[in-house]
């Protein structure tokens, strides 16, 4: 009888203090997320008409580097079907829009205009002027943003069209 | 209730409340240390001591840092290093401290491996050690995040990004640990409480641990030597102090400890006031900036072999390497298959064992600071081949090993 009495209370005991454990971890958990404030950074919009051919615009997007590049009708035409799938194709311009982070650990590739394509100094990785990975350590192209073209403005952080349209061919993730 | 008499001392006062008599003898004068060691088992002291210098230097930096991403800079780098009244002292006395306790550190593991001081009762000392080893790396990352330096945020930026684990693209977990895309405030913030609370604490309490963990199979000696300590202990007692195999904690050996100690702190002080430079990137001077890559990123020297095993390989395999040298000296009493616990000198294949490791791991630190081309990038890989192979191997050479 004993025995049964004190069996139960240890079991209610255990119930109880693994609720509130699992609640006291979720409440720690919770309490790491980014916040709503950071979560909803907002748009960045982006004058498509200032940028000059073959020289890299930077621009801020949540935090991160985006890079923004307007192809000379020389690189364009000399790229195969894989590179001018990436390419945002505003009027008759070609343009590189990615996540300027190595897809690696995250450093930021430097653009080498006379080379046309991204050196990272971290490990030593290189990119095209499609952002395509060509040199190890990188195991995927740089990514490219939720985009939205408006006009001659380009949306960053809003699905458009184009955008879903490249993340259903599997272009970028 | 115990039996309490009026006291006839303070002395007595408290032995009668706290037996601080009975804790003295447990602690220092008879706690047993074997005679035949050198000055290497005073590392030990000389970590504690390091500890306890890093401590108290924090709380002077402690006072005046500003764990915000607009101020954290000019906090260390205006008020402490130039309004404070000696708070570069404190500056400099922290991040020379924090260097060289990982030097300590390396010569400490290394004494342990070759005088076999990790196997038969004494796992848990190397284990506790061991986990030692990485609440220091934590502490030292964290707190390699506050100056808000360039450094200091490409370091975050690429450590945190190793949690998304490759290819398995888990990037929820790296927003999750950062609470932002990218190191930003609430990094900044909740590396800081790790920094100044919750690593320390986890540290003091391992300490304690790996302290307790000598008691039972006592501190190994230059021999490897099993002998009675009850025994040898009688024999202290009774006054055959020659004959004994063992000596008091205190005040004997931790005088021998404190002449070390000597020594380490003119050398530490030297490091201080004349070469403090080796602890302060020049790039970290530089303040953080999410958009400027620098040219060359790496990290302090304690952590470049390590690195260097990441960097040669594609990403999912440089993490795989780089995941394995993390976890690897965890499991070296259970790896070592050998019951000889004496000198790698007296150890026949474990001698060249314990030497070539020691050789690759230099080398791997050498590379991980040189940037990663040309003949460079070739001996990388191969030292890093060559420390993932001697794990591989080790069960083998060791079970072989003729019985001493």
């Amino acid at each position: 009888m004993t025995k049964g009495r004190r069996g139960f209370m240890g079991k209610a005991f255990g119930a109880v203090a693994g609720v509130g454990a699992v609640a006291s971890l979720y409440a720690m958990k919770r309490s790491w997320d980014p916040l709503p404030s950071v979560k909803a950074a907002g748009f960045t919009m982006v004058d498509l008409t200032a940028a000059e051919p073959n020289v890299l615009v930077v621009e801020k997007w949540r935090g991160k580097p985006v890079f923004i590049l307007k192809k000379t009708p020389e690189m364009v035409a000399a790229q195969n079907e894989e590179q001018t799938a990436r390419d945002i194709v505003v009027g008759n311009d070609h343009f590189l829009v990615c996540i300027g982070l190595c897809t690696h650990l995250g450093c930021i590739p430097a653009y080498r205009p006379d080379k046309h394509d991204f050196k990272c100094a971290c490990h030593g990785g290189e990119f095209d002027a499609s952002g395509i990975d060509t040199l190890l350590p990188p195991p995927s192209p740089m990514e490219i943003p939720p985009f939205k073209v408006d006009g001659t403005t380009l949306v960053l952080g809003e699905a458009g069209p184009e955008y879903e349209k490249m993340k259903s061919s599997g272009i970028t993730v | 209730m115990a039996h309490f008499e009026k006291a006839t001392s303070v002395h007595d006062w408290l032995n009668q409340r706290l037996a601080i008599e009975k804790f003295e003898k447990v602690m220092m004068s008879e706690y047993w240390i074997p005679k035949n060691i050198n000055f290497l088992w005073a590392m030990g002291m000389v970590l504690a001591m390091t500890f306890a210098i890093l401590l108290v230097s924090g709380i002077f930096l402690l006072m005046y840092y500003q764990p915000n991403v607009d101020l954290a800079f000019d906090s260390v780098n205006y008020t402490i290093m130039q309004e404070v009244g000696f708070g570069w002292l404190w500056r400099h006395v922290h991040a020379v401290a924090a260097s060289v306790v990982f030097l300590i550190i390396y010569i400490h593991m290394f004494t342990g491996i070759y005088y076999g001081s990790y196997k038969k009762g004494r796992e848990m000392i190397w284990i506790s050690g061991m986990l030692l080893f990485v609440a220091f790396s934590a502490e030292a990352f964290s707190g390699y995040m506050l100056p808000w330096g360039q450094m200091s945020y490409w370091a975050g930026m690429v450590i945190t990004n190793l949690f998304s684990l490759g290819s398995l693209e888990l990037n929820g977990i790296v927003e999750w640990i950062r609470g932002d895309y990218v190191p930003a405030q609430a990094f900044l913030t909740r590396f800081f409480m790790l920094h100044v609370l919750l690593i320390p604490v986890a540290i003091l309490a391992l300490i304690a641990v790996h302290f307790y963990a000598l008691r039972f199979p006592h501190v190994n000696n230059l021999d490897g030597e099993f002998f009675d300590y009850d025994e040898q202990a009688e024999l202290y007692k009774s006054g055959n102090t020659r004959a004994s195999k063992v000596i008091r904690f205190a005040n004997d050996f931790l005088s021998k400890d404190m002449f070390v100690m000597s020594i380490f702190l003119i050398f530490f002080f030297y490091l201080v006031f004349w070469q403090y430079a080796f602890a302060m990137d020049p790039v970290n001077f530089d303040p953080a900036d999410g958009l400027k890559t620098p040219a060359h990123i790496y990290p302090e020297w304690y952590f470049l072999w390590s690195y260097e095993i990441l960097r040669p390989f594609s990403k999912d395999i440089g993490l795989i390497a780089f995941g394995f040298a993390q976890v690897i000296f965890f499991l070296l009493p259970f790896l070592d298959k050998s019951d000889n616990v004496a000198p790698a000198s007296r150890r026949g294949p474990f001698k060249i064992w314990f030497w070539v490791m020691l050789v690759d791991m230099i080398v791997l630190t050498a590379m991980g600071k040189l940037p990663p081309e040309g003949i460079f990038s070739t001996i990388g890989l191969v030292a890093a081949l060559v420390f993932i192979g001697l794990w591989v191997v080790l069960p083998f050479i060791t079970k072989i090993e003729k019985k001493l």
